[in-house]
């Protein structure tokens, strides 16, 4: 039955950013900043628990040849309901987030997650290793994301940390915004986090 | 329950009924969001135009004109106090952004000066271009006056400060200023006189 460990593998042991190496894309995409990678990983962490509870509830009713269809059918209809509600009731939150919404859908966590193990286990589980998967994903998102925006527009959550040093207006490094930042961060912090 | 088999005629049942379910489900919440959505819009729309204009008591939505500025047209919008004109709000865009179109709310003074700007949408690079959205840049158009300044960057020869690193996006915002100015112009049908008062200072 329900099992904790389901819950917490995925933040630490499981990790899908700096463990399982699943969802580059939006990772490297959209942690310009800690905000940036927050927003993203709570709303990936929305869809992708209701997608393992609806996949889960589902499974035996999907045949094998067609599951991946029908996951990814279950998984772009979540994103879009999210979407239109956000963009109906938090028009603001949405404003931040309206361009990654919809890159959700393409996350390959979400259909890892259904394929390998919403797939296979029972509700109650499915939905522990959506929040635990979700968490670990947030989690990642928004260190990366603070990590970024440290070094390259010394801020933090976008308030200016060196005001308090008395530096007005520091030179940072703008490459750690730009692309080929996110892949130095993300790679220095797969080092540390799997050094041992 | 046991797995069900993946024969023909199961999976076309499977996925027309998952199909059909979510095509239901996202109609109604389409149905249900459409007008919240479009309230929100407008809303978005009178913020802007409140934040670039002096206090005003009228609707600006309900006077919106389009104005006709080099083969294009863009949207302008009146604001009044007491039926007095305290302000246009001039919706300018371009599409020469690092990320495409930018667009930005210009409010201008009735002496033609600046009131305020606020970018409405871009897709500029984060943390970089998208810095055009902060109040260090945009506040060097407060009280911009086109007879003494010119509204491009230092390096082309104007007076405005370019975001480091992001040239590109700071002349698209040029850009639309130049833009809105030109329909500014077109729409108080000053621009002869304008031209007549600088020719006299000289």
């Amino acid at each position: 039955m329900a099992d904790i460990k389901n819950l917490t593998r995925g933040i630490i042991k499981e990790n899908p950013i700096f463990v399982l190496l699943l969802g580059m894309c939006p990772t490297l995409g959209v942690t310009t900043s800690g905000t940036n990678g927050l927003g993203m990983g709570l709303a990936t962490m929305f869809v992708l628990i209701l997608s393992n509870l609806f996949i889960s509830l589902l499974k035996n009713l999907i045949p094998d040849k067609v599951r991946i269809p029908a996951f990814i059918v279950i998984i772009a209809s979540f994103v879009t309901i999210v979407q239109l509600l956000m963009e109906a009731y938090v028009p603001s939150l949405y404003e931040q987030l309206g361009l990654y919404i919809p890159l959700i859908v393409v996350n390959c966590i979400i259909l890892g997650r259904a394929e390998a193990f919403a797939n296979k286990n029972g509700v109650i589980d499915s939905i522990f290793d959506g929040i635990g998967m979700g968490l670990g994903f947030t989690m990642s998102l928004t260190l990366l994301g603070l990590v970024r925006e440290l070094l390259g527009a010394g801020t933090i959550f976008n308030y200016n940390i060196f005001n308090l040093f008395g530096i007005s207006d520091p030179q940072m490094m703008l490459v750690f915004i730009l692309p080929p930042g996110a892949f130095l961060v993300l790679a220095y912090l797969i080092a540390i986090i799997r050094k041992n | 329950m046991a797995k069900i088999e993946s024969s023909l005629k199961n999976m076309v049942i499977s996925l027309l009924v998952i199909t059909f379910v979510a095509g239901l489900s996202l109609a109604l919440v389409q149905q249900v969001t459409q007008d919240p959505i479009a309230k929100a819009h407008e809303q978005k729309q009178v913020n802007a135009i409140a934040n670039v204009v002096s206090e005003f008591d009228n609707n600006p939505l309900e006077t919106k004109t389009r104005i006709a500025v080099d083969g294009d047209s863009l949207d302008v919008y009146t604001a009044t106090k007491n039926k007095e004109i305290v302000g246009y709000a001039i919706l300018s865009y371009t599409n020469s952004g690092f990320g495409g179109l930018v667009q930005v709310m210009i409010g201008f003074n009735p002496d033609g000066t600046i009131y305020n700007t606020v970018v409405v949408n871009h897709q500029e690079t984060p943390g970089l271009g998208d810095q055009m959205t902060t109040e260090k840049f945009r506040s060097q158009f407060k009280g911009f006056d086109f007879q003494k300044q010119k509204a491009t960057v230092k390096k082309d020869g104007g007076d405005v400060d370019a975001i480091t690193a992001a040239t590109i996006s700071s002349r698209a915002f040029c850009n639309t200023i130049r833009k809105a100015y030109c329909a500014y112009n077109q729409l108080t049908n000053n621009t002869a006189s304008t031209d007549a008062e600088s020719g006299a200072t000289k």
